[in-house]
């Protein structure tokens, strides 16, 4: 297939990102991105946050600020009352305030399923738009929030996450990138994505392909939530999650001894997951401090890019 | 006799529920779960470990796998 293209595209089709980038001026270049699905949680107001948080993410993992959005609705008008579409916009519409961005349209169709996400627009400049591209030997792996959304999921789904756990993925899930991506601007980074539905070494694994590096993973630091662990011994482990190890077991090779459970979280699809920043070793302790004390109290330098083999992941 | 469990046609984690729910609650000391994934084999097979149960057979049947297991 061959795409209308011109001069201007920074970030386009020919290599999987997280959004498109187009330069309008040397100063300024828009980010593009949407994204849409159905509920992952059952209350409407809840299910609204996170698909915007999970929307404003591709624009914070680009380097970018969101500017505007639009809704995406599908919802069954004959099945289902519209409290509970007000309820997902009104979500929606509080995270983007949040997020200081302004909802400005949208469209909706009748659908026999609720469907909601959001196309958003970003700026940022074009000399400093943040790709999967450009890691270099040396470099640190910082993980800004915990794995094992996905898991807590369908322990949830299976009515074995207390409230407690429930609430708390929740608030996880629908927790902004910005304090994230603002802090990290003030470093010198090489590359950024967010850890959505591939997981933690699928997203990974789309950073080294075609990198020539390779990248050490050390899965004792990485941080997780600790009843997802617990429910992955029990095998509730979402079909995601085999699928994601399954297309890049050829690129990953795992320690002798690790447990099994670990290795779960590395692959364990995550919704709103947090960003994975690959920057100058020297600086990962540095911006992880920094992470701290804004807030984000379990960012945690995960790994390192190192010379060959070319475009492995190892986990020890 | 073993208890049979047919989790066929289901996606996880109903499977892991029905096999939870037979170890802990049935009589039977043998257990028989019937699944149609790969996924629902690994979940349910570590749903039986985790549960000290041990997994004696498994094999391939129709387009799933019969799953034979132990109560610990």
């Amino acid at each position: 297939m061959v795409f209308p293209t011109d001069g201007n595209v920074l970030v386009g089709l020919d290599r999987a990102d997280d959004a498109g980038v187009y330069k309008v001026s040397d100063e300024l270049a828009l980010i593009q991105t949407v994204d849409f699905f159905t509920p992952i949680v059952d209350d409407p107001y809840w299910f609204g946050q996170i698909a915007a948080a999970n929307a404003l993410s591709d624009v914070y993992a680009m380097g970018g600020i969101p500017k505007t959005a639009m809704n995406l609705v599908a919802f069954p008008v004959k099945d289902m009352d519209l409290s509970v579409l007000r309820a997902v916009i009104q979500g929606g519409i509080d995270k983007l305030a949040e997020a200081e961005t302004v909802l400005i349209g949208g469209h909706s169709i009748e659908d026999k399923e609720l469907k909601y996400g959001l196309s958003v627009t970003g700026f940022v400049h074009p000399a400093r738009v943040l790709t999967k591209q450009n890691l270099q030997p040396g470099d640190g792996l910082v993980l800004t929030k915990p794995l094992g959304t996905g898991i807590v999921n369908t322990a949830i789904k299976a009515g074995m996450a207390s409230a407690d756990l429930t609430e708390s993925v929740t608030r996880l899930m629908a927790a902004l990138n910005r304090i994230a991506a603002e802090t990290m601007a003030r470093f010198d980074v090489h590359a950024c994505t967010d850890v959505t539905g591939f997981g933690l070494l699928g997203h990974l694994a789309e950073m080294v392909s075609g990198s020539g590096r390779s990248v050490r993973v050390f899965a004792e630091r990485i941080p997780v939530i600790e009843d997802a662990l617990t429910f992955a011994a029990m095998g509730l482990i979402p079909a995601g999650a085999y699928k994601n190890r399954e297309f890049r077991a050829g690129m990953i090779e795992v320690g002798d001894g690790m447990a099994r459970e670990r290795q779960d979280m590395l692959f364990d699809p995550q919704t709103s997951g947090g960003l994975l920043i690959c920057m100058p070793g020297a600086q990962a302790e540095d911006l992880v401090a920094a992470l701290k004390d804004a807030g984000l109290g379990d960012a945690a330098k995960v790994g390192e890019i190192v010379d060959g083999p070319a475009e492995k992941i190892r986990v020890a | 006799m073993a208890a049979t469990i047919d989790a066929r046609g289901l996606s996880c984690p109903q499977p892991v529920i029905m096999t939870l729910d037979e170890i802990k609650q049935g009589k039977e000391k043998e257990m028989i779960v019937l699944v149609d994934t790969d996924t629902s084999k690994e979940n349910v097979m570590r749903a039986a470990e985790s549960q000290g149960c041990q997994i004696t057979d498994v094999t391939p049947e129709g387009e799933g796998y019969r799953i034979a297991l132990t109560k610990g």
